[in-house]
């Protein structure tokens, strides 16, 4: 502070305006700028001198001196803010690159759980069916003999009642067996709800299979009926090319071969086009399905020459492991929770 | 059903470049589907060749092998002997083969493989170096070529009665190259089991023209006479009012050469049609029920009684059959036994096996043929209670054309004529009458209707006569359909439609969605399962399927109490194992064996979930099940009575954590679950369903008597339990210790009513929190507590947490700290500080009132 500056002088304010500029940028840090800040902007700085010095003038040359300190400054305010500033994101920037840490370190403190995908697969399925404005319905799975058997048209010594090797109840004579299907849900739905009856049954079913790579015991199906008014095979045709494309892609398709079951007539074997079969595309077999035999309606009360419909069931265990590449029932049933963690929560 | 290709070409036009993978498929698509298939398994050359010279030479081993020279045709001949090792006899054109065998002689034919010929199993044939000479090749037995299991010796041509040059392809002359299709009959068709059935599907399939070689009409037929065999039925128990045998016909063949041997080409054939070659006459009755279908039955005139008896067993009765096995019959059994004046004796069980009483055998020359027709479910009911099923029953089981016997009966005469140098007698019994037809009549229009496809009615009875039916207009509409007596599986018109879609073709019906449904969507219990797994899921569990079977031992090693409910399970007749007879009560009764698999796998921490149903015994009906037959549609009382005899089978939810349910890392230290992880997983469950639940202490089974939860409804139902397992259940079962696990019940879940009420706008006035310890008896449960202080605080209470627990030297003995944080909130306004610390003074006047709680200071 050697010199007053003459507040009219406007190349030595220029001059002061200048030197603080400089001063601002040579700062490095916010404790330099703030030093430069007093020196230059402070109480005992030039300009402010300069400034207080305009009261002292001649009235004439007040005006003058104003406009050149006044602009003067604005500068030096101006070149101040945008230093400080500038210092403050290099400090902050500074600070949260301290702060930082290793993303990439595990964060897995609470383990992740996971649905089994024979589950997810039953819903898929059901969701499939709901959104076209069909019901799911559940049974038992400890059945009456006759909602197993006979309600579907297996007579007491139907040869078909000897396929199916059943795990039946102690006694035997209580008429209870594990159910080997979960067509029972059929004549449950039919006798509870009545027709109009567009309904799937996914669940759980038994039958005395040792536990192998393709056979367990404990197994599921999802089944479906639909009985209505003026339904025919060409309707059970689209509603399974329907679900086909749901479970294995929009190039699926099913087909069907003759077949026998005591509660459809006419009867099939339904095999499903595998766009993703391994070594190419082809057939794969899927499940049993056909028209619902008049007997079945007629032991819900249901008059057949007024209604019929159709039903098909699939094991869905089958489906997937067709779907997902599984090659081991084992790893399907044994609660390895390896095998449900690699689907999370969808199959 | 085995059915040779070759055979079937005997009835049908069957072109000799049909593409047998090709025809499997067209079979499939009629319902016979492939269940195997019987291609060549020998590739050349194999030929025929003629034994020149034999030098027999004894070995070390002490074995006599032959160094033959055979001729094998020009074609395969070497022209010259290896000069150091020069076959036996003179030189000539020949090869040098040695073989083991002994049963034949210099000049006869034999089948000689080649160098370069495959034999089955891939067995390469090569010239090698055995017994110090080269083996140029190998002189076959029938075993070697899978022409059955003889091994006796090796084929003589003679022996087959088959005849050749040396050098002519050996493959041709005994079949090899024929292939043989498996296909599947369903148990409602029995008449494809024969090659009649087949040829009659092949003939209609391809459309040609078919002659029924097993109509009467068509094959000849013996008129009974009056000195036929005698034949008695003596039926006592029809079964349902059907008479166990309603046809019997005998024919009888004298004058039979024992020595007499099956032809190559039946033996062949029989083979191929999976059964076993055993004796001219055996294999004439075999050859014949494959042909045509009818079960038949020789037996030695010699040997046999007076008459033949049909009747049914007496209760403790026995019998051998012949495959060595004695059986205690029932008198159910229909049983085929001969009479005269000395007694009487079993000679088979009717439709299913005989016995050796009768049998033919050596020395037999003169035979009874049998040819019945047995009541189906007589015959099933007897193969199953003895657990034995042959040809003849599984025909039977699944329907015999009853019209058959005779002409089957005389089929079976002429063969044995022909092939065993014997004479047809003309006596004949024919027991029972021509069943009546079936006559249905069939709407046309119905067919479309059914199957979705337009057929003329020209079509349908066109496909309706390729079955064998007789098909007449009755009017416009309607077709009378007379069924062929074959099909007893046709009783209705929807029998008929069937046939028509079947052989009509299933890729005639086309792909039509059915018009979307206005659906109510998933039910609210379909909702809740979905909600309450997939939250479990979010919670770290993973979810499992175990199987629900279990034992008395799980519950001893759960520690349940002789008189728990829990025991009263739901026991099977027939398990998978004796070891787990019983149907879980619970989940956790099974989940346990997952996770100590999980574990024994190297899983270090685990969590899991099962949701399922699971049974109880109690309250069910003792005596025996309702049983109503097919199409009968129950009354009321009698839908009610079955849904009564099923047990009742909530739906449970069950969770377990083994280990950490934060696991250590780079974060620090683990923290091992333990029971308030799983209580809270519980409360979670009740909260996102919106129920309200309140918790106490209890002290059950599986769980530590001091650290387990009960969840009870306001209604007083319980939800279920959440604790750690009790110590000693963890060591029974090889669990970790503190293993902590919940199960509660899905359907007292859900029959409760959803509790949360809404009172309008969320109040957004400040808050005021107050805090306050009490000190209270160490056993007074801290939810008790927090509910008086609810009360005791009033409405503006919006929230109560328990924010410190203390016990120790400060306070004393018995006594307990509790430290509560209370948020006051008004709906309309600010709360004062002095309204808020009133509300706790409230609050906490009543728990000192009820509990003695002391506020600390």
């Amino acid at each position: 502070m050697t010199d007053q500056l003459d507040p009219l002088d406007e190349s030595a304010v220029n001059a002061a305006v200048e030197a603080a500029i400089k001063a601002f940028a040579d700062a490095s840090t916010l404790d330099d700028l703030k030093q430069a800040k007093i020196e230059h902007t402070g109480d005992k700085s030039p300009l402010a001198l300069a400034n207080r010095a305009i009261g002292g003038l001649d009235k004439s040359e007040k005006a003058a001196a104003g406009k050149i300190v006044g602009k003067s400054r604005g500068q030096v305010k101006k070149a101040l803010d945008k230093r400080q500033e500038e210092l403050e994101a290099e400090r902050d920037a500074a600070v949260l690159v301290e702060e930082s840490i290793d993303v990439t370190l595990p964060s897995n403190r609470r383990q992740l759980g996971a649905r089994h995908p024979l589950s997810l697969i039953q819903e898929q399925a059901a969701d499939y069916f709901v959104g076209l404005g069909w019901e799911v319905a559940e049974g038992p799975e400890i059945e009456s003999e006759w909602l197993n058997f006979d309600a579907l048209n297996f007579g007491p010594d139907h040869p078909a009642r000897q396929m199916q090797d059943t795990f039946f109840v102690d006694p035997a004579e209580a008429g209870l067996v594990l159910r080997t299907h979960t067509s029972p849900v059929q004549s449950r739905s039919l006798l509870e709800r009545g027709v109009p009856l567009y309904v799937v049954c996914p669940g759980k079913t038994f039958r005395t299979d040792e536990l192998d790579a393709t056979h367990t015991p404990v197994f599921h199906q999802i089944e479906g009926i639909a009985i209505d008014k003026g339904l025919t095979m060409a309707h059970l045709q689209g509603t399974l090319d329907g679900f086909a494309r749901e479970m294995f892609g929009p190039e699926s398709k099913t087909r069907l071969r003759p077949s026998f079951f005591p509660f459809t007539e006419p009867s099939a074997e339904m095999d499903f086009w595998f766009p993703n079969k391994v070594g190419g595309a082809g057939w794969i077999e899927w499940g049993g399905c056909g028209m619902v035999h008049p007997n079945v309606l007629k032991a819900a009360g249901i008059d057949p020459d007024v209604y019929q419909g159709f039903a098909f069931g699939m094991g869905i265990e089958r489906t997937l492991m067709l779907r997902e590449g599984i090659n081991d029932m084992h790893d399907m049933v044994e609660g390895d929770v390896r095998f449900s963690a690699r689907f999370g929560m969808k199959a | 059903m085995r059915v040779p290709l070759n055979w079937l070409a005997d009835y049908v036009d069957l072109p000799a470049d049909t593409d047998p993978h090709a025809l499997a498929a067209e079979f499939a698509a009629i319902g016979l589907e492939e269940e195997d298939f019987y291609g060549p398994e020998v590739t050349g050359p194999l030929v025929v060749a003629r034994v020149l010279e034999i030098e027999k030479e004894e070995h070390s081993n002490g074995k006599t092998i032959n160094w033959c020279r055979v001729d094998a045709g020009p074609e395969h001949n070497e022209a010259a002997d290896n000069p150091k090792d020069p076959q036996p006899g003179e030189e000539r054109p020949s090869r040098g083969i040695i073989c083991g065998a002994h049963n034949f002689e210099v000049g006869d034919l034999v089948v000689a493989c080649l160098p370069g010929a495959v034999l089955p199993g891939n067995f390469q044939i090569a010239a090698r170096k055995t017994y110090g000479h080269t083996s140029d090749g190998m002189i076959c037995s029938a075993r070697e070529l899978g022409l059955g299991e003889d091994h006796d010796g090796i084929i003589v041509l003679k022996d087959l009665g088959l005849t050749g040059e040396p050098g002519d392809d050996a493959i041709a002359l005994l079949g090899l190259d024929q292939v043989t299709l498996d296909v599947n009959v369903t148990p409602d068709r029995g008449y494809q089991l024969s090659m009649r059935g087949i040829a009659r599907e092949y003939a209609q399939m391809k459309g040609q023209n078919f002659t029924d070689f097993g109509s009467a009409s068509v094959a000849e037929v013996n008129a009974p006479t009056s000195d036929g065999y005698p034949v008695v039925i003596e039926d006592s128990g029809p079964i349902d009012g059907v008479p166990g045998c309603n046809q019997f016909t005998t024919l009888q063949v004298t004058g039979l050469d024992p020595n007499a041997a099956t032809p190559f080409w039946m033996q062949r054939r029989l083979q191929q049609a999976g059964m076993r070659p055993i004796s001219l006459v055996v294999d004439v009755t075999n050859y014949v029920m494959l042909e045509l279908g009818q079960p038949l039955h020789a037996y030695d005139r010699a040997l046999l009684a007076d008459e033949i008896v049909v009747r049914r067993a007496e209760a403790g009765e026995k019998f051998t059959t012949l495959d060595d096995v004695e059986r205690k019959l029932n008198p159910e059994d229909l049983l085929i036994t001969d009479r005269g004046p000395t007694g009487s004796k079993i000679i088979g069980l009717a439709g299913v096996m005989g016995g050796a009483a009768v049998e033919v055998n050596g020395q037999t020359t003169e035979v009874v043929i049998e040819a019945a027709h047995f009541d189906p479910i007589s015959i099933a009911r007897t193969s199953r209670r003895h657990k034995l099923s042959s040809e003849a029953s599984r025909r039977f089981e699944r329907g015999v054309d009853p019209k058959l016997g005779p002409v089957a009966a005389r089929r079976c005469a002429d063969l044995l004529v022909d092939l065993g140098g014997g004479t047809l007698s003309p006596a004949t019994t024919r027991y029972g009458q021509d069943p009546e037809p079936t006559v249905i009549d069939l709407d046309v229009a119905r067919v479309g209707y059914v199957v979705g496809v337009d057929y003329s009615a020209d079509e349908v009875t066109s496909l309706l006569r390729g079955i064998g039916a007789e098909v007449e207009s009755k009017n416009d509409e309607t077709l009378t359909v007379t069924v062929p007596s074959w099909r007893s599986d046709i009783t209705a018109d929807i029998d008929l439609i069937e046939e028509v879609a079947r052989t009509g073709g299933y890729d005639r019906i086309p792909s039509v969605q059915p018009p979307a449904r206005a659906g109510k969507g998933l039910t609210e219990a379909q909702r809740t399962r979905r909600r309450i797994s997939n939250l479990l899921a979010s919670d770290g569990y993973t979810e499992v399927l175990s199987y629900p079977f279990t034992s008395d031992k799980r519950d001893d090693q759960f520690r349940l109490e002789a008189d728990d409910e829990r025991r009263a399970h739901v026991r099977l007749a027939n398990p998978m194992s004796e070891d787990l007879p019983l149907m879980r009560t619970t989940l956790l009764s099974t989940l346990v064996d997952t996770v100590v698999r999980n574990l024994g796998r190297g899983a270090k921490d685990v969590a899991l979930f099962e949701v399922g149903l699971v049974s109880t015994s109690a309250g069910l009906p003792t005596g025996p099940g309702p049983r109503h037959l097919p199409g009968y549609h129950p009354t009321e009382a009698e839908l009610a009575e079955i849904y009564a005899s099923v047990p009742r089978q909530p739906l449970h939810y069950a969770g377990i954590i083994a280990g950490n349910i934060e696991v250590p890392g780079v974060w620090g230290k683990g923290r091992p679950a333990e029971a308030t992880d799983v209580i809270d997983t519980v409360r979670r469950i009740a909260a996102v369903n919106g129920v309200e639940v309140s918790v106490e202490a209890d002290q059950i089974a599986p769980w530590h008597p001091g650290r387990l939860a009960k969840f009870v409804f306001a209604d007083g139902q319980v939800l279920g339990y959440a604790g750690e397992l009790h110590p000693k259940v963890c060591e029974n079962l090889g669990l970790p210790a503190r293993t902590v696990a919940f199960e509660i019940d899905g359907d007292a879940l859900l029959a409760q009513t959803d509790q949360r009420s809404w009172a309008g706008a969320l109040s957004t006035y400040p808050v005021s929190r107050q805090d306050v310890a009490l000190i209270v008896d160490s056993d007074l449960p801290a939810a008790t507590l927090a509910a008086t202080l609810e009360e005791g605080a009033g409405e503006e209470l919006e929230q109560l947490e328990i924010f410190d627990l203390y016990t120790g030297d400060q306070l004393p003995e018995g006594k307990k700290s509790l430290a509560f944080r209370m948020t006051f909130r008004a709906p309309g306004r600010t709360l004062k500080a002095d309204e808020a610390s009133a509300m706790r003074q409230a609050a906490t006047a009543l728990a000192t009132e009820r509990h003695g709680a002391q506020v600390r200071s």
